[in-house]
């Protein structure tokens, strides 16, 4: 990547650190900046509007097979050669790491995309407000049942880059924006809730009906909404709820999960570990995805891994510290939480390799199940290392083919390794959704619901 | 950090369009971790954070924006922004007058953990792990962490209000994998405290890291947790999370304003058992929410929310206590000077109750006893709420017998309320804990007495 005047002030910084190295050191100085505005909208007035910039410097040293890390939320030059001293300071304190190294050039190209939208740069201000307006406005027109919560515009942007002293120097940026509604319908037995939201590169991609649609349905669906008998029965997972399923399973797959030993499916690459139907890719090249990127956190490209392919697994998503130590050629999937995080190996984007049929052909299929609409507790009730899986549930009641009345207040229950070998039958719906995963339906047989005795 | 002339400046530069009200909350905020993983030091860390955000109340418009630039020049650059994103007025300009500035206690600190050296805290680390490992030799991976924290904060508001205080924090966290013919599970245990070092005289790492490798251990042999209603016992000091979820969110103002709350217009009403007291305490020496004043520069304070059963008060902010013409109840919170200040609970618990806490297990013929909880979340609207259950084991004929595999609980919050049927003479506070809402983080603590709830939700998977 070219450096240009806008970031050249940047690469200097970082320059100068790197250069500070001794012979026996590795240094990494890894900076980002960036700006974000949310604007909330409620009663059709803005609620808040938040503007915020922000921009920080991590720095990681690594001597002798010792890593030191050490990050400030500030680009002043002092300040960063203090932050380079901590560092250093912090690899004496570490214990020798035989895989402990900075990332090298691979050899990888990166991926070419679109990831800045100069259209939403200079999107104005008072645009994103009436479009927060509308949304509320036309939810609150479908159905005299609803309230609105709260409507809101998130955009963000920003530049970062790593230079290191193994040759690694790139530059990357890029922009997103989200339009969100939450919506409440009443009724004699309590409140349901929904939500609906819009994405795209820039908010003329914005489908702002369908949003709104799905706010207003997803909330009056529920409406008197009971507890479901207690059985173990087929649920059909519904794009939202499937893609929170792969999020899950994605961080399984986590080479710094196999090489620190808390991934269940260590040492199973090569065998069948999820029905036929499923297919499981990481790919941030593939612009459609929320969190597509073209460089991971250690400056590496980006690219597409294949992890599981029809339910066989293939392989994990790796940084080039837990591909170094599983003795495997790094996968450009460190990931790092902004300036403050050191990289650890992670998936980018993943996408469920989409079937044949729409969700209703799915449903036409069960003569008794659930629709899954919603889940809670994902951090409480789900624990990747055992692979026990339980969570909180709303949806819809499946029978004879047809969806029946709503439910509320249940569990469902399983293991994330019967989960992927009980699953029937892949949608054709995928959808891009404002998350790190994208899936389409998703029907499970034999999911124990927990409702009512 | 910034003088009281350059406050004034600010603070009238935010009100250029009239708004009714203005702030600067700065923060300067230093933390050192050490990490230990998988038999060795996995990292070393320490990062540095400064920076002011300006909030601008107009009417219902609240405008925010934020600066890693806490000179001048930055300040009133952000004021301006955040007057921009607020809109215009016409309330006028009031003079502040920020001469009675109060300082904060801050947080008693008998050992500064920034004079505690790197190399200890390894020592320390290293020893947890060697004690885990030691504990059976199913045990085959240990991840442990040594944490401080600490915050200088600098609040002003257009009221008058000028604040700066102090927050020390020290954190301490072991899990455990351990492997067997059932595939792997894990234990967990963290300590948290609000104040320094000396924490660790008191409490013995070595206690938490056996916990931890006894509880992954226990759990190889586990049997699937039942599905369906049960009677749930609670043990004391990890279920506060229940009432967190329960009732804690549904009763925060925000939530009640937007009618968006199961608790909405219930003040002086039967929400709970009788037998329910609950407390929100910010006050509370060295627990994990605990502060002098709130990241509005408002005292904490106690705030009895439910009494013998009857919904008391919820819990508020600045800016809707001032609506509603009351005072402050300390309950507004931000994760940072990046985050605009939320109605959010500080320590919340239950106080104790009259039975014996042996009993409330006996007299239970068949249920579930949870001896460790572990997160939970809550939709404020439905009042339908999950937490998951890390340590829990089968009541069978008034004995905890088997232990159970890892699964979420699921109920609705009046009516789990309503059902806490017996309640412990015992009491302690919990672990630490994290509250999350909108996206943001705050450290918070819970508690309660040993009790059950006649009957819940478990979400296993055996029939």
């Amino acid at each position: 990547m070219s450096e240009s005047d806008s970031n050249s002030e940047l690469f200097a910084l970082a320059d100068s650190l790197i250069d500070t190295a001794n012979p026996s050191e590795q240094i990494e100085v890894y900076i980002s900046r960036g700006s974000s505005t949310e604007v909330r909208v409620h009663n059709g007035d803005v609620e808040h509007f938040v503007s915020a910039m922000s921009s920080g410097i991590g720095i990681r040293v690594i001597n002798d097979g010792r890593t030191g890390f050490a990050h400030a939320g500030t680009l002043d030059a002092e300040i960063a050669s203090q932050v380079l001293a901590e560092a250093r300071e912090n690899v004496s304190f570490s214990s020798v790491d035989e895989w402990a190294a900075l990332a090298e050039p691979d050899g990888v190209d990166v991926t070419e995309q679109e990831l800045w939208s100069d259209e939403l740069e200079s999107y104005p201000t008072a645009d994103k407000i009436e479009l927060a307006k509308k949304l509320e406005q036309i939810t609150l027109d479908r159905d005299s049942l609803i309230r609105v919560d709260d409507t809101n515009f998130v955009d963000g942007g920003g530049e970062g880059l790593v230079v290191t002293t193994t040759g690694i120097r790139r530059y990357g940026r890029s922009n997103s924006c989200y339009l969100s509604v939450s919506t409440l319908a009443d009724d004699t037995d309590g409140t349901r809730t929904g939500f609906g939201f819009a994405v795209g590169a820039h908010p003329g991609e914005f489908d702002v009906e369908r949003a709104a649609r799905d706010g207003v349905d997803r909330a009056t669906r529920l409406l008197g909404a009971t507890k479901p008998a207690s059985r173990s029965t087929t649920v059909v997972l519904d794009p939202f709820v499937a893609s929170q399923l792969l999020g899950i399973i994605g961080s399984t797959l986590s080479g710094d999960a196999v090489v620190r030993g808390r991934s269940l499916f260590a040492d199973r690459v090569g065998e069948s570990i999820a029905a036929p139907t499923f297919t499981l890719v990481d790919d941030p090249t593939d612009r459609r995805a929320y969190t597509a990127t073209d460089l991971d956190g250690e400056g590496l490209a980006a690219r597409r891994n294949v992890l599981i392919d029809e339910g066989e697994l293939r392989g994990f998503v790796h940084s080039s510290y837990s591909a170094r130590r599983a003795g495997e050629g790094t996968t450009g999937n460190a990931l790092r939480g902004g300036y403050a995080g050191s990289p650890s190996a992670g998936c980018h984007a993943l996408q469920l390799v989409a079937g044949e049929r729409a969700q209703a052909d799915l449903i036409a299929s069960i003569d008794d199940g659930v629709l899954i609409e919603g889940v809670s507790g994902l951090h409480s009730g789900v624990n990747t290392v055992s692979g026990d899986f339980s969570v909180g549930a709303t949806g819809m009641s499946i029978r004879n083919g047809a969806i029946a009345e709503p439910v509320r207040e249940f569990t469902i229950a399983s293991t994330i390794q019967r989960l992927l070998n009980d699953i029937v039958e892949v949608g054709a719906d995928l959808e891009w959704l404002p998350m790190r995963a994208s899936a389409p339906s998703l029907a499970i047989r034999d999911v124990m619901v927990s409702g009512s005795s | 950090m910034i003088e009281s002339d350059v406050l004034d400046r600010v603070l009238n530069e935010a009100r250029c369009h009239g708004a009714g009200f203005a702030e600067v909350y700065a923060e300067d905020r230093r933390n050192t971790g050490v990490a230990f993983d998988d038999g060795r030091v996995d990292g070393v860390s320490s990062g540095r954070d400064r920076g002011a955000g300006i909030r601008v109340v107009n009417g219902v418009t609240t405008g925010y924006a934020h600066t890693s630039d806490l000179s001048e020049r930055g300040l009133l650059a952000a004021a301006r922004a955040a007057a921009d994103a607020a809109g215009s007025a016409d309330g006028g300009s009031v003079v502040v007058a920020l001469d009675d500035k109060r300082s904060g206690a801050g947080t008693k600190v008998e050992v500064d953990p920034q004079a505690v050296p790197k190399a200890r805290r390894v020592e320390m680390l290293t020893e947890v792990d060697e004690i885990a490992r030691s504990i059976s030799g199913a045990v085959t991976q240990v991840s442990a962490g040594l944490s401080d924290s600490y915050r200088s904060v600098l609040i002003a508001n257009s009221d008058g209000v000028f604040v700066t205080d102090e927050v020390t924090r020290v954190l301490f966290r072991v899990s455990v994998v351990a492997d067997g013919d059932l595939g792997m599970q894990t234990g967990a245990e963290s300590l948290g405290f609000t104040g320094g070092w000396e924490v660790f005289d008191r409490y013995s790492l070595a206690d938490l890291a056996t916990e931890a490798a006894e509880q992954a251990v226990r759990k190889l042999h586990a049997r699937p947790a039942p599905s369906g209603q049960l009677p749930v016992v609670i043990a004391q000091g990890t279920g506060g999370v229940l009432f967190h979820e329960a009732c804690g969110h549904g009763l925060e103002a925000d939530h009640i304003a937007k009618g968006a709350s199961v608790y909405a217009g219930r003040v002086g009403e039967l929400v709970a058992s009788p037998l329910v007291t609950l407390v929100d305490d910010g006050t509370v020496d060295g627990e994990w929410g605990t502060r002098s004043f709130d990241d509005e520069g408002q005292p904490t304070r106690r705030n009895v929310l439910i009494e013998d059963g009857v919904l008391v008060d919820y819990m508020w902010d600045h800016i809707r206590a001032r609506d509603e013409q009351r005072s402050p109840s300390g309950n507004g919170r931000r994760q940072d000077y990046a985050s605009l200040p939320m109605v959010r609970m500080t320590n919340t618990f239950v106080l104790a109750g009259e039975d014996d806490p042996d009993d409330i297990i006996s007299s239970t013929e068949h249920g579930v006893y949870v001896a460790k909880l572990g997160g939970g979340s809550v939709n404020t609207a439905s009042g339908d709420f999950v937490f998951g259950m890390r340590d829990a084991y089968l009541i069978e004929n008034g004995q905890i017998t088997e232990p159970l595999r890892e699964g979420n609980l699921i109920g609705n919050g009046p009516q789990v309320l309503s059902d806490i049927d017996m309640l412990g003479a015992d009491f302690s506070m919990g672990g630490p804990g994290t509250c999350g809402k909108d996206g943001q983080g705050v450290p918070v603590g819970t508690g309660q007495p040993t009790l059950r709830v006649s009957s819940m939700t478990i979400g296993g998977t055996a029939a």
